[in-house]
Formats: C-alpha cells, sequence, structure tokens
C-alpha cells in the first residue's frame, strides 16, 4: 500500500492510450498517418465534389500544363488528369486495402492454426515455406493473364479483374504474417495465463478468441500496414507492365504507364501518378514503423 | 556440416519438383492456344495436326513428364555435347520449342541471360558497395545526421518502386537536358553496342548509369538498414568493451572485430536477395528497354508462349531455393555458433 490515493484515484486508461501516446511522438509516423487520411479521404470525396469526370471527354482542351482549371491538366483526350489520380487512387487503395485484408486473414488463420496446434504445423510450415520459394512476380503475371478473360467475362471488366488482382495478390501475400503469427503463437502458449485458462477447461475455440488472438493482435497490425504498401506497389507494377486493369479505366499504375508514352513532350503526365503511389507508400511505412515502436512495450515504457 | 548441406540439397530435390508441377499446372490452365498467332489461312486440320505434334492433346501427366524429362535430362546433354564434342544421341530428339519463335526455349534464355545478368549484376555489386559503408557508419553514429537522413533515403528507396525511380531519372537525364550536354543519358539501353575502344566504353558505362542506379537504389535501401541493425547489435556487445579496455584502436576496434561479426548476417541476406532482384529486373527491363529475361518473359506472357513462361518461371524458381540453401550454409560456415549438426 505505497500508491498515494490521488494515484489510485487516476481514470482508468486502457493500454491503447499508451499506445497512441507513443505514436504520438513519432514525428514521421503521425506525418505519414495524417497524409495517409488525407489521401484516403482525398480519393474518396475529392471526385464527388470536383467538377470534372475521370472519363469525360473534351478534345478541344487536349494537352494542357497545369492551371487553375485543370491543376494537374488534362491528357491527350483532354480528361482532367487531377480527377483521373483522384479516381486511380480510388481503385489502388481499395486494392490496396482488400488484398492486405486477406493476405492477413489467411496468415494469422495458418499461423495460429501452426502454432496453436503442433499436428498441423510441420505441414502448415512446409506449404509457407514452399509458397516463399514461388517466384512471386512471373507467376502474378502469368496467373492475370490467363484469368483475366474467364473473370472478366462473369463479373464484368472491371469487377473481374478486381477480384482477380485482390485474390491473386492476398494469396501470395500472406507468408510473412503467417511465419510471424505462429512464432508469437508458440511462445504464448507457454505462458501462465494460457495454463489457467486450460486448467478451467477452456475449450480450444474458445482459448484461441480469447486468449491467443487479442495478444497477437500487435504483430498483426503492424504486418497490416506494411502489407497496404507492399499490395499498392504490386498492383502498379502489374498495371504498369499492362497486366492490370482495362486500359479507360485509371488506375495510378495504368495512369503512369498510360503518361511514359508522353514522357518527351509532357513528363508531368507520368509524374503525377508516380508521385502519388510514392508518397502514399512513403506515408504508409512511416506509419507501420511508428506502430512497430507504439505496439512493443519494451520501448513504449521510455 | 557436410552432412547438413547434402541433407538440403536433396531435400531441394522434392521442392523443386512440387514447384514445377504448381507452376506446371496454372500455365497449363490457360485457353491460349499455340496455333492463334498462325496464318489464317492454314486449314483446320492442319491446325489439328501441328497441335499433335506440339503435344498439346496427350494427357496433362504425360505433357508434364515429357516437360521435366526435356528440361533436366535433355538439355544438359545437350550443353555437354557442345561443350565437350561428345556424342550423347540427342540428335533426334524433339527440345522444348518456343511458341511464338519455334526455336528452342533454352537457347532464347542464354541469348537474354547476358544482357540481364550484367545490368543485374552491377546494379548488385554497385548496390552492396554503397550500402555496406553507410550502413557502418549510420551504426557507428546512431542518431546522428547523417544516420537520420540514411533512415530518410532508405524510406525513400523502400517506397518508390522502380517503375517511378525509373520514370524520373529518364525525365530529369534525358528529357531536361539537352541532348549535347555531358549530363545527358540515353533512356533506352542499346543491347547491340559492342565495347571495342575508349569511345565505346564510355557510351557503355553512360547507358548503364540509369538502369544500374535505379535497382542500386532499392538494394541499397534494404542492405544498408540491414547492415546498420547488424552492427548496432554488435557495438554494445561486451568483446567490444573488452577490445577498447586492452586499446585497440578505435578503427581496429571497429573495423577488424565489430565489422567481421556483424557481416555475418548481412552476407546471408545480400545471397537471399539475388533472386528477389531479378523480380525486380522485370520492370527495370521494362522502363528502359533492356532485351533481357524480364521482357521476353513479359513478351512470352503476352504472346501465350507456354513452353517460354514455364521454363523461365521455374528459372526463377530454382534460383530462390538455391540462393535459400547457399544463404543458410554460409550463415553455418561463418557462423561458429551456429552449426547445423
Amino acid at each position: 500500500m505505497t500508491d498515494t490515493p490521488v494515484e489510485t484515484r487516476k481514470a482508468a486508461r486502457s493500454q491503447w492510450w499508451d499506445v497512441w501516446d507513443q505514436f504520438k511522438s513519432h514525428k514521421g509516423a503521425m506525418l505519414g498517418a495524417i497524409f495517409f487520411v488525407i489521401i484516403l479521404f482525398g480519393v474518396l470525396i475529392g471526385p464527388l465534389l470536383w467538377p470534372y469526370d475521370a472519363t469525360t471527354i473534351d478534345i478541344r482542351s487536349r494537352n494542357q500544363g497545369p492551371s487553375w482549371g485543370h491543376p494537374m491538366g488534362t491528357d491527350q483526350l483532354g480528361r482532367d488528369t487531377f480527377a483521373r489520380v483522384m479516381i486511380g487512387g480510388r481503385v489502388s487503395l481499395a486494392v490496396g486495402l482488400t488484398a492486405m485484408f486477406i493476405a492477413l486473414v489467411l496468415g494469422t488463420f495458418i499461423g495460429v492454426l501452426a502454432g496453436y496446434f503442433k499436428r498441423l504445423d510441420g505441414i502448415l510450415m512446409r506449404t509457407t515455406d514452399l509458397f516463399l520459394a514461388l517466384p512471386l512476380l512471373p507467376l502474378l503475371l502469368v496467373v492475370i493473364m490467363l484469368f483475366r478473360e474467364t473473370l472478366s467475362a462473369r463479373f464484368g471488366p472491371e469487377g473481374g479483374i478486381f477480384i482477380l488482382m485482390v485474390s491473386a495478390i492476398g494469396i501470395t501475400s500472406w507468408m510473412q504474417t503467417a511465419r510471424i503469427v505462429r512464432g508469437d503463437v508458440l511462445s504464448l502458449k507457454e505462458r501462465e495465463f494460457v495454463l489457467a485458462a486450460r486448467s478451467i477447461g477452456t475449450p480450444n475455440r474458445r482459448m484461441i478468441t480469447r486468449h491467443v488472438l487479442p495478444n497477437v493482435l500487435s504483430p498483426i497490425m503492424v504486418s497490416a500496414t506494411l502489407g497496404i504498401a507492399t499490395a499498392i506497389i504490386t498492383e502498379s507494377s502489374l498495371s504498369f507492365l499492362g497486366l492490370g486493369f482495362p486500359p479507360d479505366f485509371p488506375t495510378w499504375g495504368r495512369l503512369l504507364r498510360d503518361g511514359t508514352d508522353f514522357l518527351q513532350q509532357y513528363p508531368e503526365r507520368a509524374i503525377w501518378p508516380g508521385l502519388m503511389i510514392s508518397l502514399t507508400v512513403l506515408g504508409v511505412n512511416y506509419m507501420g514503423d511508428g506502430l512497430r515502436d507504439a505496439l512493443d512495450p519494451r520501448i513504449r515504457g521510455r | 556440416m557436410l552432412t547438413y548441406t547434402i541433407r538440403r540439397l536433396i531435400l531441394t530435390i522434392p521442392t523443386l519438383l512440387f514447384i514445377s508441377f504448381v507452376i506446371f499446372l496454372i500455365v497449363k490452365l490457360s485457353p491460349s492456344d499455340p496455333t492463334s498467332n498462325l496464318p489464317l489461312t492454314i486449314p483446320p486440320e492442319v491446325r489439328e495436326k501441328i497441335r499433335e505434334s506440339l503435344g498439346v492433346n496427350k494427357p496433362l501427366l504425360f505433357q508434364y513428364f515429357l516437360w521435366l524429362k526435356q528440361f533436366f535430362w535433355l538439355e544438359p546433354r545437350i550443353y555437354l555435347e557442345t561443350a565437350f564434342g561428345w556424342d550423347l544421341g540427342t540428335a533426334g530428339e524433339v527440345r522444348l520449342i518456343s511458341y511464338q519463335t519455334r526455336s528452342p526455349v533454352m537457347d532464347l534464355i542464354w541469348q537474354r541471360m547476358p544482357q540481364t545478368l550484367w545490368v543485374v549484376g552491377t546494379a548488385y555489386v554497385v548496390g552492396i558497395l554503397i550500402a555496406v559503408p553507410i550502413g557502418i557508419y549510420s551504426a557507428y553514429k546512431q542518431y546522428s545526421i547523417f544516420d537520420q537522413a540514411g533512415t530518410f533515403v532508405s524510406m525513400v528507396g523502400f517506397s518508390v518502386p522502380p517503375f517511378f525511380s525509373g520514370v524520373l531519372v529518364i525525365v530529369i537525364f534525358s528529357v531536361m537536358i539537352p541532348n549535347d550536354s555531358f549530363w545527358w543519358l540515353p533512356s533506352i539501353y542499346d543491347t547491340t553496342h559492342q565495347v571495342t575502344d575508349w569511345e565505346s566504353f564510355k557510351f557503355q558505362f553512360r547507358q548503364m548509369i540509369m538502369p544500374v542506379m535505379v535497382l542500386a537504389l532499392q538494394i541499397t535501401a534494404q542492405i544498408s538498414r540491414f547492415a546498420r541493425a547488424s552492427m548496432l547489435d554488435n557495438l554494445n556487445q561486451d568483446y567490444v568493451r573488452t577490445a577498447r579496455a586492452k586499446g585497440v584502436r578505435e578503427r581496429g576496434v571497429v573495423m577488424v572485430h565489430v565489422l567481421r561479426n556483424s557481416m555475418i548476417p548481412v552476407v546471408t541476406v545480400i545471397a537471399l536477395g539475388i533472386p528477389g532482384i531479378f523480380g525486380g529486373a522485370i520492370i527495370t527491363e521494362q522502363v528502359f528497354k533492356v532485351n533481357g529475361l524480364g521482357q521476353l518473359l513479359i513478351i512470352a506472357i503476352q504472346g501465350g508462349d507456354v513452353p517460354t513462361v514455364q521454363t523461365l518461371t521455374f528459372i526463377f524458381a530454382i534460383l530462390i531455393v538455391l540462393f535459400n540453401l547457399i544463404a543458410d550454409v554460409l550463415y553455418g560456415l561463418l557462423d561458429p555458433r551456429i552449426r547445423y549438426d
């Protein structure tokens, strides 16, 4: 009973407030997070407010440089580049977030199963190793080339390629998460609170959802952030190589690819989307960096 | 250590077989027809004959084993024959033929290999040469301005994809800078260029600067961070204090004692990164129009050239498995604390 009454009366704080305090003190992470939120709202709300449509062709005002009416200029068909960049960002971010989510669910599922059930560990981890040994970029290219037609016919040109892109990226990027989660689960299993829970007869299912999953949340969150960055880059690479969304459907990678055709005359057309990709990924990476520090209890105390 | 290496080597065989089967299945599911690129004047029955001669109508497993036989049994014998002039009886056998060019796939790959190896290899060496000193110095002066700048630059290197950094340097050095300036660099890599004298060497050097630097930026970003973390791990160890206490000069402490221990994980990371670099080169080759392996893959994918895609993807897989093995063995060899026996 050394505590003074003042301290005991202090309002209860959940650990997430400590995490937030630590996160706030990381300048790069804060900047990255703010930038990411701005981009997110920009691409969601921006196209609703902006007077120009991304697909309206206005051949009379083609190939314009930056002006007040068109802050990023117009392309060879007179479409407003700013509107296209915003719509393209919507697709790129949607692909990035959804693919990350799929990879995360898959990785966590496999990681928890492998770490928790000893019988499954061997086979699941060998599968993970096999996936890590696959040449991912070539395979992604092949898969998208092969299934594009089929899925386009089934779900429409945009919907089909979206489903294909998201599932292909998701299925090829869960391995890191699975490995990290498995390691954490393995060490959690040896802890006393797990033993205590087991001694009162907690079934496996509740053990995982109540005791294991909440404790592996931090590494999952960090790999989620970094996963967004990789997914955005992968999507743009595929679009850049011409194996992404259909030509008239803007994404950042596609816009960059179209811009390189006019590099000599209008270099800014390739630079805008490229800059958006790079800055978004940079922001997300800094965010992940700060999150990792904030979620690490050894660093947080200092 | 030797038994470990042999065990791992034997283990790679089922791994590679499995991967090759997965690749085979994915590629074979393609709806593309090998005769679709032929002229429309060919009558359907001839078309069917061509299909038959390519073995497309055979059962899947048969095609898979045929491919395995061609890749692992026939091709090596052909190289032995050309290398030593032996006769191993390969004369009448059908090699892996590309649907697009009708020439053996392996010949195509050997034609493209030097360009890729030359650009990628130089980039890797340049990247390592830049990364390791940066890593050492930023660890030694942790939290200094140099370290902060290094962190930022490597963060940028992580985040800027090669298809943007490549385009950016083309805009700066090929478009904005006038043609006759000393700083102007060619944006297209001319692979037919032969180095014969000083002038042509200078041209070769100039055309390599941009692709190499774009690839090297990414390599530097990864390896310099890793070298820094590894140096930091070792700088606070007891043996460093001992070395300082017994009067070893600071230079000796850092460059001999700490460096040698810190480079162990860095070497393995360097080995692990090599296959990844080939993947990254696919994009860089596309940006700078280098006709290497990556470009061959893209053309083959777009043309539905099944044998080429399958073989190339499998070669990438072999690289990954091989360098994983090399990294593991190197780790054990370099670090006596980690012996696998």
